[in-house]
């Protein structure tokens, strides 16, 4: 299927091709041509961003909610740089999506022209793969083979750079064929003998784990199923890290909740002492290992990846399975079956038993006993009243986000965005907006702080002129909460510059935009405030006022181990002062 | 050692080994900046680096780079390289052993009387050829090991060297087959 037509027309043909039927984007003079087109159809729908870098998180949000690529289209030089935020998160959380960046025509490449900017040599590091389309012959292949990259393996952003002269160029456009890519074939099948033996390994375990991760929502909504049905035949306990929440079900009994820094001590202790780890699709990140040498020492490690340069980079593991967690998951499961495998029940009931002590501890336990709200409890509130609903959560970065992911239940995957490699502020509020974009009726709720939501506040009006109705729930506190948490932990508790003075009025800011503000500084009016805020029907900004000085529990201390954790009501003043040596001081 | 660890960890276990790897790109616009990139960026060693077109019809080139590290280190160097969207495959040819390795050096030297006379004896001896000569001035081309290029260097320091280029180390597995 080839046929001629214009750079322009095939950027729209191919979308149309690859099945997408919403774009993120702003406009600009070296995508002129490009939006013409769009203009002038209906089969793409371009919703229009504020700036560039909420086109790319909301792609995200759009990406991570539905499975597919999420698309952006901006013009070049500041459209280009203001993507490479956006860009460099979905790398590093593997989101697959594709950036169109317009570029400025070929013959003034070089002369340092009005908008220009080296596109694809500033997204080098930070895409999975770029091109600089230089001949309008080469677009229509170029275009399928980014979408191919971007899904395929381990899903990532990728750049197509055109040129405006290439965007004007008639030229044959080449559709997508299913040809083998040349070069890049990522392995899905895992290794045969590698399965069986860590489904041996599985059946002599006496203490086990499986620690998911971001691998098995990438893999597919079969992967969470094929996790479930695996965790229920051996009846191991489950925990997972930030990103892979929502992979096992939060309301089941073998879930011990996320793990890492701020996980529960149920699940840190039972990867400090377990000694069999099964580690799917996750990859060792140091918000999740805490000190290395100090990391699960006793426990044979296996580790299911579609990168094989995760597999021992971080933590050396004894058996490396290379490919898709739904494949291996699969394998693993027919493996188990057929070898007519039994998990070892007495050894697993003391293993249960050593863990219901670690629980206990109820290490998120947190008493709501006053009018002023914690945030803990608004979290909480929140999970209550919207349980049921088809809810997709996002979040921006900080103390906020950590509670949300300790306090919210999640039962199914993709319905959790947040910003966990990079750490983004600003992520939460364009991440909606993509949810929202794909799920109209659903319930699309970024969980924010107050000073996150400032760095993308402007995505508010898009939300207006889409009408797509995002609730943003703010836990104000007036400071920047997790970098305080930080300077009293490191910082004799002298606060530089994380008291936000002079915030906005949240509640006119909402009215300025043409949305609804809401306000709710009392325990007791919560849960009222938080039902008139989901029975709104267009998008919402709520203020949460909550307990200005609360941290965020339990933690472990940069430089210490799993076992080695700082439980809530443990932290006080000197605890939190003396938490971190001189040597973890110098961590992030 | 976990040497992508952010926490401290005693080093100096692991020894640091010097690898040869061979690899194979498809010869698009920016694969070489590709590929220094990922070493800087990630914050390899590249102790040498030869590039260039080798089978023109398939535009496709090979790199060849020798890098230092501990075996997790090269092991890492080749994964990351290996999942590169342009990389075809990547050969490690300190593993498959065997490997020719060969480098040229372009070195002038600049002298009159005795170290003149030495300076070609020298050449000789080590089977440069003389490529340029005036008066004053021999230019010689040498190939071989890097160790060899190093040592005729070192040589031709007192005799009045002038200038080195090289070509950095190109390498190829011996026997008839393909790697």
């Amino acid at each position: 299927m080839t046929r001629q037509m214009t750079g322009a027309e095939m950027v729209v043909q191919a979308l149309i091709d690859q099945g997408v039927e919403h774009l993120f984007g702003y406009p600009g003079g070296a995508v002129l041509p490009i939006y013409d087109e769009l203009f002038q159809q209906d089969k793409v729908q371009h919703i229009l961003v504020r700036q560039e870098g909420g086109a790319g998180h909301s792609a995200e949000g759009y990406a991570r909610s539905t499975g597919k690529v999420g698309v952006a289209l901006v013009t070049s030089g500041p459209g280009a740089t203001n993507m490479v935020t956006p860009l460099t998160d979905a790398l590093m959380d593997s989101i697959p999506m594709v950036c169109i960046t317009g570029q400025v025509a070929t013959h003034l490449i070089g002369s340092d022209a009005f908008q220009e900017a080296d596109t694809v040599g500033i997204t080098r590091p930070c895409t999975k793969h770029n091109w600089l389309v230089k001949d309008v012959n080469d677009l229509g292949r170029i275009l399928h083979e980014a979408f191919y990259v971007a899904r395929s393996g381990r899903p990532g952003p990728v750049v197509v750079d055109i040129p405006k002269d290439v965007q004007f160029a008639t030229g044959t456009y080449q559709g997508p064929t299913r040809v083998e890519h040349k070069t890049y074939r990522p392995q899905v099948e895992g290794d045969p003998a590698s399965i069986l033996a860590a489904v041996e390994m599985i059946a002599r375990a006496k203490k086990p784990i499986f620690y998911t991760g971001g691998g098995v929502i990438n893999s597919g909504p079969e992967a969470s199923q094929l996790l479930r049905e695996l965790a229920h035949l051996t009846g191991f306990p489950v925990t997972s890290t930030l990103m892979g929440l929502g992979a096992f079900p939060a309301t089941d009994k073998q879930w011990l909740g996320m793990l890492g820094m701020h996980g529960t001590y149920e699940a840190n202790n039972a990867m400090h002492d377990c000694d069999v780890m099964i580690n799917v699709g996750a990859r060792f990140d140091d918000r999740i290992t805490g000190r290395l040498d100090g990391f699960s020492p006793g426990s044979k490690k296996i580790h299911i990846d579609i990168d094989p340069s995760s597999i021992n980079k971080n933590v050396r593991v004894d058996i490396g399975i290379v490919g898709d967690v739904a494949h291996v998951l699969k394998a693993m499961l027919a493996a188990w079956k057929s070898a007519g495998h039994k998990p070892d029940k007495a050894a697993l009931k003391s293993w249960w038993g050593e863990i219901d002590r670690w629980r206990a501890r109820n290490s998120l336990g947190f008493r709501q006993n006053s009018e002023t709200i914690l945030p803990q409890h608004a979290i909480r509130t929140l999970y209550e009243r919207t349980r049921g609903k088809d809810v997709y959560i996002s979040t921006e970065v900080g103390q906020h986000q950590m509670w949300a992911a300790q306090y919210f239940g999640f039962d199914e995957p993709n319905r959790w965005m947040t910003s966990g490699g990079l750490g983004t502020m600003g992520y939460g509020l364009p991440a909606a907006i993509g949810a929202q974009t794909a799920h109209r009726d659903a319930l699309c709720i970024d969980i924010a702080g107050d000073a996150s939501i400032l760095m993308n506040i402007q995505e508010l009006s898009t939300a207006i002129q889409h009408e797509l109705p995002v609730k943003v729930f703010i836990l104000n506190n007036q400071y920047m909460g997790m970098v305080r948490q930080w300077q009293q932990l490191l910082h004799g508790n002298r606060l530089s510059h994380s008291y936000t003075d002079s915030l906005p009025d949240f509640v006119k800011l909402a009215e300025a935009y043409g949305a609804i503000g809401m306000r709710c500084e009392k325990a007791s009016e919560l849960e009222g405030a938080i039902d008139a805020m989901i029975a709104a029907r267009g998008p919402v900004l709520f203020d949460c006022r909550v307990a200005n000085l609360a941290n965020c529990f339990p933690m472990i201390p940069s430089g210490k181990a799993h076992n080695e954790m700082l439980l809530p009501e443990d932290a006080t003043d000197e605890a939190i002062a003396n938490a971190i040596d001189a040597a973890g001081k110098a961590l992030v | 050692m976990q040497p992508g660890s952010v926490y401290a960890i005693k080093e100096g276990k692991d020894k640091t080994e010097q690898h040869t790897l061979s690899v194979l790109v498809d010869n698009e616009p920016g694969v070489l900046a590709r590929v220094i990139g990922l070493f800087s960026g990630r914050g390899y060693n590249i102790e040498s680096l030869t590039v260039s077109e080798t089978e023109h019809e398939k535009h496709r080139s090979r790199i060849t780079v020798v890098t230092m590290g501990p075996p997790q280190v090269i092991e890492q160097i080749k994964a990351q390289l290996e999942r590169m969207v342009p990389v075809h495959r990547v050969i490690d040819l300190t593993v498959t052993g065997k490997a020719i390795e060969r480098e040229l050096l372009l070195i002038k030297v600049r002298g009159a009387g005795d170290d003149r006379v030495e300076a070609l004896r020298l050449a000789d001896a080590f089977r440069a050829r003389v490529i340029d000569a005036t008066t004053e001035s021999f230019v010689f081309e040498l190939t071989g090991r890097t160790d060899k290029l190093d040592q005729f260097i070192l040589l031709m320091q007192p005799l009045g060297l002038v200038e080195v280029s090289r070509t950095g180390v190109a390498a190829i597995t011996r026997g008839p087959d393909a790697t």
